[in-house]
């Protein structure tokens, strides 16, 4: 049964609320780790707990094993799971709503300039899949994509739901660099690079908003628990 | 708490004045970094923690310069920097200076021409070379009492060379580069303060390596698991600050290699599919898709991480949560004022 917890090293707590990729398993994540984070001058026991990191359908929960031995932060996390439990979240998967918890997703506007030389796989991902460019173009900017999580490199977002008419797969041999704001499709996920770096996805476009910026706070444009809405832009 | 021994005898020579003082780097020597304990709070935005490799070395040296655990210093490898204390503006021969620890594996360290143990605090006045000579494979590291004050990126001054951020402008040191150091720099009654003998860490080119298994050992055969707890691993020479890549007896999976993506923490044992083995270090990505066989317990880790590349192997044996956290709390308590 759902949530599982299990020990990860010394150090940290794995949560699993579930074994497939969809919105309701991921926003359970989302609401333990703000239950988790949103507490700085909580109880003491709250105090131990470093950072909640979600994934698919996990949170690996960092604990520092002076503070809280493992029993202690299974305890403490194991509560906050009920919290989160009664808090509930939407079962239905389109609806982005959330619960009194979590607070109703952030929707962020991304414009894009389809094709071209930011979007230099425009035409490939076309012709894989029999439309125009123009159609590919209108269906990736036709509906939100919730971000599951961030990772690979520093504010990379995990988007899933892609329109699967505009599935493509991946270059046989990645680029050396796909170009920071790169807009591109992998399989049925869509993504954006946020600092150069080699990358297998079919590029269709280009953002000029910046991702990530360390110098920035926060330094990630995007947070878990997002959505994103590509919004075509002309070039120039 | 009687963490470290009493200074020694001598009597101070001269106290070092308020004035702020600075890092000269004449010799850059090879990936050498600002390292903190690294940069916690934002793995969820993708930010890898980065951080010092030998965790424990760092704390200890810290704790020998009075510094608080957590306090910015140097790491290096191979191929140690050479460093002059002046005061700032580059005035020399004031007469302050700095109070250094080296820690780790690997160096020898040298102020004025004069050898100090590793493990221990020393003065070193302005216009003294401070220099970390290779002795062997390994990662070393130098806490300056005040710490290395460079502007903190997201609550840390860790570098991180993928990103290009933290430490001194996101890269290792140059020839040439002036470090601040921050106040508090002068308490010379510390210098002579060293570690016990017995407590410095066992580091060896064959250790056992504690670790716990999960989160994902059931994806592995029971052949699998029995290769990881009783073969023997090398280091292959593909071990950086992201990862070490082992070569050993092939850890077999019951079926896939692969898991949807999720956190990893520092000391993640994960099997790809060619059954061999990579530990997550200090700059791994904050997620990945590799199934977990074990996570390397925290008092292990230095002992891993100064392992050599291409000729260092490992053998692991498994504990349980309780015991490796005992573990670690004791390693920390018995050689810091941590806690």
């Amino acid at each position: 049964m759902f949530p599982t917890f299990s020990p990860c090293g010394d150090s940290a707590i794995l949560v699993t609320f579930g074994s497939t990729i969809d919105l309701a398993t991921n926003r359970r994540a989302h609401t333990l780790a703000r239950l988790l984070q949103a507490r700085p001058t909580g109880p003491a026991k709250n105090s131990g707990i470093r950072e909640a990191v979600a994934g698919y359908t996990t949170l690996l929960v960092h604990y520092d094993p002076l503070v809280l031995d493992y029993a202690q932060a299974l305890e403490w996390v194991q509560e906050r799971a009920e919290e989160a439990r009664q808090a509930g979240v939407a079962e239905d998967p389109a609806a982005l709503g959330g619960n009194d918890i979590l607070p109703a997703p952030r929707r962020v506007e991304v414009p894009v300039i389809y094709g071209g030389e930011g979007g230099p796989d425009l035409e490939f991902v076309a012709r894989h899949n029999g439309l125009t460019p123009e159609e590919v173009v209108r269906r990736h900017s036709a509906r939100d994509y919730p971000v599951y999580l961030i990772g690979f490199t520093p504010g990379f977002p995990y988007l899933a739901g892609l329109d699967e008419r505009i599935a493509a797969p991946r270059l046989s041999s990645p680029r050396q660099v796909a170009p920071a704001g790169s807009v591109g499709i992998a399989g049925q996920q869509t993504g954006i690079y946020p600092v150069d770096s080699p990358g297998g996805w079919r590029l269709i476009g280009w953002t000029p908003l910046k991702l990530f910026d360390p110098q920035r706070l926060p330094a990630s444009l995007l947070a878990p628990g997002d959505v994103v809405r590509f919004l075509k832009k002309e070039n120039g | 708490m009687i963490p470290l021994e009493p200074a020694g005898s001598s009597t101070p020579l001269e106290r070092a004045g308020s004035s702020t003082l600075q890092l000269l780097v004449h010799e850059p020597g090879f990936l050498t970094t600002v390292q903190d304990l690294g940069r916690e709070g934002c793995e969820r935005f993708g930010v890898p923690v980065s951080g010092v490799m030998d965790r424990l070395a760092l704390m200890v040296a810290n704790a020998l310069v009075g510094n608080p655990p957590g306090a910015a210093g140097l790491e290096f490898s191979l191929l140690g920097p050479v460093l002059e204390a002046a005061p700032a503006g580059r005035t020399s021969g004031s007469g302050n200076g700095c109070l250094v620890a080296a820690a780790g594996r690997g160096f020898r360290l040298e102020i004025g021409g004069r050898a100090i143990p590793l493990w221990m605090a020393a003065w070193a006045r302005s216009g003294e070379v401070i220099a970390l000579r290779a002795a062997g494979s390994g990662w070393g590291c130098l806490a300056v009492g005040g710490g290395i004050d460079v502007p903190p990126v997201m609550g840390s001054r860790s570098t991180y060379l993928r990103g290009g951020f933290g430490g001194l402008e996101g890269r290792t040191l140059q020839a040439g580069d002036v470090l601040e150091i921050g106040t508090a720099a002068g308490r010379y009654e510390l210098a002579g303060r060293e570690l016990l003998d017995e407590l410095r860490p066992a580091y060896s080119d064959h250790p056992l390596i504690d670790v716990v298994l999960g989160p994902q050992a059931e994806a592995f055969t029971e052949a699998g698991l029995a290769a990881l707890l009783s073969g023997e691993y090398t280091l292959t020479p593909a071990c950086d600050r992201m990862g070490f890549r082992l070569s050993g007896p092939q850890i077999g999976h019951q079926k896939e290699a692969d898991i949807l993506s999720e956190g990893i923490p520092l000391g993640a044992v994960q099997v790809p599919g060619d059954g061999q083995p990579i530990v997550l270090m200090a700059d791994r990505q904050t997620t990945g898709g590799y199934t977990k066989i074990a996570v390397v317990a925290s008092a292990s880790l230095p002992l891993l991480v100064q392992c050599p590349p291409g000729g260092g192997s490992v053998h692991f044996r498994a504990v349980s949560v309780g015991e490796a956290q005992a573990k670690w709390r004791r390693a920390l308590w018995t050689r810091s004022s941590i806690g």
